[in-house]
């Protein structure tokens, strides 16, 4: 069992409200994964930067002098943004290649990049977490989140939600992929290479690949219906917006919402119990073996 | 008497401890609960004559065992709903998810909008309406009872069926392994206008076509091994 939320703002003037409509969402779907939580978050970018968000166990020290050393080894210096374990380092496009190489080799979790992407995910209480990262504070145009209850790795921040694979794309999911190991070893024969041994992170791979390949969104994530075995709810983001796909056998809940202002996904109704306008939004569950996105 | 208990103020334990001694008293009253925010197991284990109104959605399970008591949501309902019911109503305004009225026993559950996937899975004699579609997988194994379904039904419709009977208005996308299409007799007629007057339905008994059991998978036979 996990908990999924989303939410897709249709109006700029809900934009700074995001990280606090998201924030309960996500706590409110605390008893469906308590062990960590997980948050993407899509907001301004400037043009030709790119942000990476990393993480450390020890960010004290990982993190100090982290802009002039990276500045040094790429000849621009980044602008670093230290949140709790995490940091986001913003620096030109064209360097972003050259500075994962570095921030890897360094020892830094790399937890994703993207023009408008940051993920945030830790274990523990997903209030705990939302506490760390200030989730609350941060705006945005969309978002997604995760509350974990582990099945198919352990419990470590690597093992956490939303995972990314791709600039600006990640993925969250309720269920478990039978047949991870094998598409590991498929994609990796491709050159694509994961981070950890989580099911999920295969998933996201796989769309991300597809999408590389030159696959539409939609068609990836039709895609996983076909070539992914298992159980899942997926909800993957991308710079412009939010899809959702299940499994044809669909155990897994799914809720959505509609109204003039919003998308918005859930494992459960109850998430979206404080959501403005939700008594009068349109209240659905997606159908088994469709695509479902929302883009701007 | 109604008494309205606000689940802002009222924890759901609270609520479920109330509506459960009221149910036990055989007083017959009414409860109406305030903002329900999609909690679980709301209303379940009712065991005697209570007209409930939860207005808005609910989430897993409500209404679950219920007996003799009249539950209404006035939104859409969670997995599980009016699971292993025994008897009295249950309706569901909105959608209701998966599994609605799994192994209920008897009874009326009336869904007024759509039921997803799994709908009445091993009835045991409940009868379900849906006014809306129902999902892949439903009545799968279901024993006794009848599901009528004014719309559409998804992919393997009565899957391994037993004794319940199955009345679909509109398409069915596929019939699951040992379900058939069969004769509608006039007592098969009658059956279905009680059930849709009981659930206010606006439909005719005549435009529905009437599935069930070919009986073949009750007992091992070699010659059916694909079909297990």
């Amino acid at each position: 069992m996990c908990g999924i939320v989303g939410l897709f703002l249709k109006k700029d003037d809900l934009r700074p409200k995001l990280g606090d409509m998201l924030t309960d969402m996500l706590i409110t779907m605390t008893d469906r994964g308590p062990d960590s939580a997980g948050i993407a978050i899509y907001g301004d970018g400037a043009e030709g930067a790119v942000k990476i968000t990393v993480q450390s166990d020890a960010p004290q020290s990982a993190f100090a002098g982290l802009d002039a050393e990276l500045g040094a080894a790429l000849g621009v210096t980044p602008e670093v943004k230290v949140v709790d374990t995490h940091a986001v380092l913003t620096l030109p496009e064209a360097k972003a290649a050259e500075a994962i190489a570095w921030l890897e080799a360094r020892g830094l979790r790399i937890m994703g990049s993207g023009a408008s992407m940051e993920i945030y995910k830790e274990v523990g209480l997903p209030k705990d977490v939302a506490a760390r990262f200030g989730l609350r504070e941060m705006g945005g145009s969309h978002g997604i989140g995760h509350t974990r209850m582990a099945t198919e790795s352990a419990v470590t921040t690597l093992g956490a939600h939303p995972f990314s694979t791709a600039d600006d794309q990640c993925l969250v999911h309720n269920g478990s992929l039978s047949n991870h190991n094998q598409m590991r070893r498929k994609l990796a024969k491709k050159g694509v290479m994961t981070r950890s041994e989580n099911d999920t992170e295969v998933g996201a791979a796989y769309i991300s690949s597809r999408i590389a390949e030159g696959a539409s969104l939609g068609e990836a994530l039709e895609g996983t219906i076909e070539d992914l075995d298992g159980f899942f709810t997926f909800v993957t983001g991308t710079k412009n917006g939010f899809g959702v796909v299940r499994d044809p056998i669909a155990c897994k809940p799914a809720v959505m919402a509609e109204t003039d202002d919003y998308v918005a996904f859930a494992s459960e109704y109850r998430a979206f119990a404080d959501l403005p306008g939700i008594e009068a939004a349109r209240v659905w569950e997606p159908e088994p073996a469709t695509v479902y996105f929302w883009e701007r | 008497m109604t008494t309205t208990l606000d689940m802002t103020s009222t924890p759901l334990r609270d609520v479920n401890v109330t509506l459960q001694a009221a149910a036990r008293a055989q007083a017959n009253e009414t409860y109406v609960i305030a903002n329900p925010r999609g909690a679980h197991a709301m209303a379940c284990g009712l065991d005697g004559p209570l007209s409930v109104t939860i207005k808005g959605p609910t989430g897993y399970y409500c209404a679950g065992m219920n007996k003799e008591a009249s539950v209404t949501v006035e939104g859409s309902a969670g997995p599980g709903v009016a699971e292993n019911m025994m008897s009295g109503v249950v309706t569901i305004e909105g959608d209701a998810s998966q599994y609605a009225g799994a192994t209920g026993h008897g009874g009326l559950l009336n869904i007024k909008g759509n039921a997803s996937s799994r709908c009445g899975i091993s009835m045991k004699g409940i009868d379900i309406v849906v006014h809306g579609n129902i999902g892949h997988m439903s009545a799968f194994m279901a024993q006794k009872g009848n599901l009528v379904v004014l719309g559409d039904a998804g992919d393997a419709l009565g899957d391994s069926l037993y004794e319940a009977r199955l009345f679909v208005r509109g398409s069915v996308k596929s019939l699951g392994a040992d379900c058939i299409e069969k004769e509608m007799r006039p007592e098969h007629l009658e059956t279905l206008k009680t059930l849709l007057e009981q659930a206010g339905a606006d439909a005719k008994p005549e435009e529905f076509k009437r599935y069930g059991s070919a009986r073949k998978l009750y007992n091992f036979n070699i010659d059916h091994a694909d079909e297990y």
